[in-house]
């Protein structure tokens, strides 16, 4: 057989190559080649073979069948073979496979080798991707090359003794005896290594910290050296650009951050070479900007004086208006670093902050952005929110997304008025509807509800604003929203803030209808819609037109659009004269802290899909976020009441605000929509299996022993509670009720709500029926699971809405008197 | 920690790759593509810093690159490193790497910044090499350049002395420049290609 090509042949060979089709061609050839020569175990030629075989992995053809031959050159006595062998081995294998752990053996031997070269080159391999078990096999080798004297093996053993550590953290004591002289070290290269050594174990581990800081006491070292480097006269060794050994002094400025974080001696220690260097330090080069860099970083990390602090917050200022954009783009990362701590001294810059966000480059710009977000307080709002409104104007799709929710958050925080905020969000929205997060719209919607001074202003925007464009989706949910709950307003044109503009009925209506049909709208976006129309039956004059737009849609293909307008017609035909009632305006949400966008991280889809799956018609147009506060209602440790009092305009005819309440929780027993529209709340069960369901826990009650108690007994309604405590955990009680009627009628949509303290958790599930028989004929049951694990006395506030002899009744109850055994 | 250097010319072609934490064949070749992608519609008077790479590392990870007439120099370090101190040690590293390849190669041209990235294709495992001195698993080793190209230089002499790699290819090198081959105009995207390899047993 021939002897193989020379790598640098087979490079030329492949740069003749015109194709690509042609350059694989050649490969595949050659890696034919030198397979056959791979099985004929040709000594010779391995070495050449591979390092062809590295070329083509460079390009990125398949070289992983050289493997096995990069651990045979490393086996091979040649320092040739060996070289080419652990290159291979470090850029073809792999720790995740085994084949690596056969190199063991050859590393060990070869860190004990007579030539330095061959231990460096061990060292290397073991140092990029030895495994954890080759780690704890040869750490002890790699300890003893901590220790010599030959500085080209002891650097390089200090990094491969990081990498140990990293791989195996147990490991790292055994280094710490070396660590001891390691900062004698003349040369720079070890000193280097060395530090960084050092502060990985800081790093990894507290006690190596203190032991560094009280036992070691580096930092009088460190500062030594850093003093030696920087008093030193010139040095051709380490010179770059007339600073010595810069990179030196920057990873011993990062080891001295580490160890002067929040401790007091060691910052002390070290705050008059942190000014030497921050004032003596040459800047016109790069390099020096990297040491200044390094120690302003420094400075504002650890516990400096004060002075110190303003020194470093000026030489950012200074770098900010470098014309190099490196600098410029170091100084926004460093400041974004310290403006958590030194606020004020930050703001100092921002103007020339904000100028940065108009820079061309990317990089620079994203930092601005970042900058300018963490400036903006109370005072500045308005100055920073035009600027950074018009970078959302202007800037590339990428940032659009962090700019809007940025927006947001700094709105929410800071906004000097609610009409303000409406109008940031609103303005985000147009121009950035596409980007927003998915639950602006909800955060939207629940301002503007709780704004109520702001309807009339509001809603007349919206409406303009879906006259000029209807593409930006959540600009026209919130808008569609808005129309149906406030369109009232929008007609009557009583807005105060704005000239008000003359809209009729059938205009408003024409939109809506507009986006129903527009092919621009999303599935969610028509639900909207058609539940704002539907809204507006109560509102307009004109419920012709709206019941012949919701028949219409009772045959759409799209089955939740379909659904809806199912559900909608049923209200007009069956149930017409709770239609008001449940059409009623959405009442002011509570915004709790916690009920910030973090809570409700839902698509858009989800938000609808919530709306949907309830398949209440009261759910019309609540908002996801309208069921957290539910929850918050429900759950406040204060006793709220059950209703929301504070809506006197509710008409006397019915309950329909508190299933507009809780209609999102699916609570079940909702007044009798159309039947196909409950399916998932069972309401209509035979009255037999009721029967089974009841006797059951009352079986369980005997076993455990908790008497039953009457929880509540009026007008002939009784219901009675019976204990069980559930078995695996014994923290939830399970309550089942029972109610039973002793007058001579039906009790029909029978609804029972219970609501506990905070601190409890409840869940209510599905009664067997919504009818409690007349005359104790039957029962009506259903249960409850507290949750109580803090084991609390058990409180609970009940309410009962139901229908006697065709009047609606409502009452709620406070239980108290529950039994010890059921929450002890 | 650095992650990677990569080493790519004008059209993204791979002229030296580096990974300091394993990636698979198809998965660097990616990578260097949309680190490509990144780096090349920057302007030159743009800074040298760079987020977003998304194949690799994560936010932390940025992109430390600078551009040489035809070559691309990228180290994707984390934010354990200096970002001044890594663009100091590409250009120092670049002079090293461009001096010691003239060295190897006996001639020094006039226009050396031409001259590199041949050099840099011909002498891969040389360019490797002193990337051994000075990177170790991700860590700066030695920033002493000359150190560096001293050790080199002695490593190179060992081989030498055992018959090398290939003998002559100085020779060979010097004719192929003299040719004066045109720079491939192709932007080649290699990571599509699936090349079969016929089953063979491993060894």
């Amino acid at each position: 057989m021939p002897a193989p090509i020379r790598l640098r042949e087979l490079i030329r060979t492949i740069r003749t190559a015109r194709t690509q089709a042609e350059e694989r061609e050649m490969i595949q050839k050659e890696c034919a080649a030198i397979r056959s020569s791979f099985r004929e175990e040709d000594n010779t030629y391995r070495c050449r073979n591979v390092a062809k075989l590295l070329y083509m992995h460079m390009l990125g053809y398949p070289a992983h069948f050289g493997q096995l031959e990069c651990l045979k050159l490393i086996a091979s006595q040649k320092f040739t073979d060996k070289r080419i062998g652990y290159l291979g081995a470090m850029l073809l294998l792999d720790e995740r496979q085994d084949v690596h752990l056969l190199m063991t053996n050859c590393i060990k031997n070869d860190l004990n080798h007579s030539t330095q070269y061959v231990q460096g080159l061990a060292l290397c391999t073991l140092g990029c991707m030895g495994s954890s078990e080759m780690c704890r096999d040869l750490a002890g080798e790699v300890e003893k090359l901590l220790k010599t004297s030959n500085s080209y093996l002891r650097k390089k053993a200090a990094l491969c003794a990081v990498h140990v550590i990293r791989k195996v953290p147990e490991l790292m004591e055994m280094f710490l005896p070396a660590t001891k002289n390691l900062l004698s070290e003349k040369n720079h290269g070890v000193l280097h290594t060395s530090v960084v050594l050092l502060t990985e174990m800081c790093e990894r581990s507290p006690d190596m910290l203190s032991h560094f800081r009280k036992v070691l006491i580096l930092v009088p070292q460190l500062v030594r050296i850093l003093k030696n480097l920087i008093m030193s006269g010139y040095s051709p060794e380490h010179d770059v650009s007339g600073i010595s050994d810069p990179f030196l002094q920057v990873r011993i400025l990062r080891l001295l951050r580490i160890l002067g974080r929040s401790d007091d001696d060691s910052s002390e220690a070290m705050n008059d070479i942190l000014a030497q260097v921050a004032t003596n330090t040459e800047t016109s080069k790069n390099v020096g900007n990297a040491i200044l860099y390094e120690t302003v970083l420094t400075i504002m990390d650890i516990k400096s004086e004060s002075g110190l602090r303003v020194l470093a917050i000026n030489i950012l200022g200074r770098f900010l208006l470098n014309n190099d954009k490196n600098i410029r783009y170091v100084a926004l990362t460093s400041l974004l670093k310290t403006v958590q701590t030194d606020h004020n001294a930050v703001q100092r810059h921002r103007s020339t902050i904000v100028d940065c966000l108009k820079d061309l480059d990317v990089s620079i710009k994203r930092r601005a952005m970042e900058l300018s977000f963490a400036l903006v307080n109370g005072n500045n709002i308005r100055g920073m929110m035009k600027e950074l409104l018009y970078f959302l104007d202007s800037c590339d799709p990428e940032f659009k997304a962090d700019c809007a929710s940025g927006v947001f958050l700094a709105a929410e925080k800071y906004a000097p008025s609610k009409r303000w905020h409406i109008d940031t969000i609103m303005r985000v929205l147009t121009t950035a509807g596409s980007y927003v997060r998915d639950d602006s719209v909800p955060n939207l919607i629940q301002l503007i509800t709780n704004s109520v001074e702001m309807h009339a202003y509001t809603v007349q925007r919206l409406y303009k604003a879906l006259l000029d464009d209807i593409s930006q989706q959540p600009l026209v949910q919130v808008a569609s929203w808005c129309i149906g709950e406030y369109g009232d307003l929008l007609v009557s044109g009583q807005c105060e803030e704005e000239e008000p503009i003359q809209v009729t009925e059938d205009e408003v209506l024409d939109v809506l209808e507009g986006l129903l049909v527009s092919n621009l709208s999303a599935p969610v976006t028509r639900g909207y819609s058609l539940t704002a129309i539907m809204k507006l039956s109560t509102r307009f004059s004109s419920v012709n037109r709206i019941k012949k737009v919701v028949s219409i849609y009772g045959s759409s293909i799209d089955v939740e659009l379909q659904q809806r307008a199912v559900e909608y017609n049923a209200l007009f035909k069956k149930y017409d004269h709770m239609r008001p009632a449940l059409l009623e305006r959405m009442p002011i949400m509570e915004k709790t802290a916690t009920n910030g966008p973090s809570e409700i991280v839902q698509t858009n889809g989800e938000t609808d899909s919530t709306v949907l799956d309830t398949k209440h018609p009261p759910t019309i147009t609540q908002p996801p976020s309208q069921g957290n506060d539910l929850l918050d209602l429900l759950g406040g440790n204060d006793v709220v009441p059950v209703i929301q009092t504070s809506l006197p305009t509710k008409p006397p005819s019915a309950g329909g605000e508190l299933l507009d309440l809780l209609g999102d929780l699916s609570l079940t027993g909702a007044p009798p929509p159309a039947p196909a529209s409950v399916p998932s709340v069972p309401m209509s069960q035979p009255p037999f299996l009721l029967d089974g369901l009841s006797s059951q826990p009352l079986f369980n009650d005997i076993g455990t022993g908790i008497p039953p108690m009457t929880a509540y007994n009026k007008n002939g309604l009784k219901i009675e509670f019976m204990f069980e405590r559930s078995n695996p955990n014994p923290n939830i009680a399970v309550i089942t009720i029972h109610a039973s009627n002793s007058t001579e009628a039906d009790m029909t949509d029978f609804v029972f709500q219970a609501a506990v303290p905070k601190t409890f958790q409840l869940q209510l599930l599905s009664p067997s029926s919504n009818v409690v028989p007349a005359l104790n004929q039957g029962n009506v049951t259903q249960v409850i699971r507290v949750l109580n694990p803090q084991k609390q006395q058990l409180r609970m506030r009940i309410k009962l809405t139901y229908t006697y002899k065709g009047s609606p009744v409502q009452d709620l109850a406070e239980v108290n008197n529950f039994p010890p055994q059921s929450w002890q | 920690m650095i992650k990677a250097i990569l080493i790519f010319n004008n059209h993204g072609k791979p002229r030296l790759i580096r990974f300091y934490q394993y990636f698979a064949e198809d998965m660097q070749q990616q990578i260097i593509r949309e680190t490509f992608h990144l780096v090349s519609k920057r302007d030159d008077n743009v800074c040298n810093f760079l987020e977003g790479g998304s194949l690799i590392g994560g936010s932390d990870y940025k992109l430390i690159y600078r551009h040489y007439a035809t070559l691309y120099f990228v180290f994707c370090v984390d934010s354990s490193e200096s970002e001044l101190g890594i663009l100091d040690l590409i250009q120092k590293m670049y002079e090293k790497v461009c001096l010691s390849l003239q060295v190897f190669v006996e001639t020094l041209d006039k226009c050396f910044e031409n001259v590199c990235e041949l050099d840099l294709i011909f002498h891969m495992d040389k360019v490797h090499y002193i990337l051994q001195e000075v990177v170790m698993g991700g860590m700066v080793l030695e920033t002493n350049m000359n150190e560096i190209v001293a050790q080199v230089e002695l490593q190179n002499r060992m081989e030498k002395s055992e018959g090398g790699l290939s003998a002559a290819p100085a020779r060979a090198v010097s004719a192929v420049k003299n040719m004066n081959l045109p720079e491939i105009p192709r932007n080649i995207n290699i990571g599509d290609i699936n090349i079969k390899v016929p089953s063979l047993s491993p060894f």
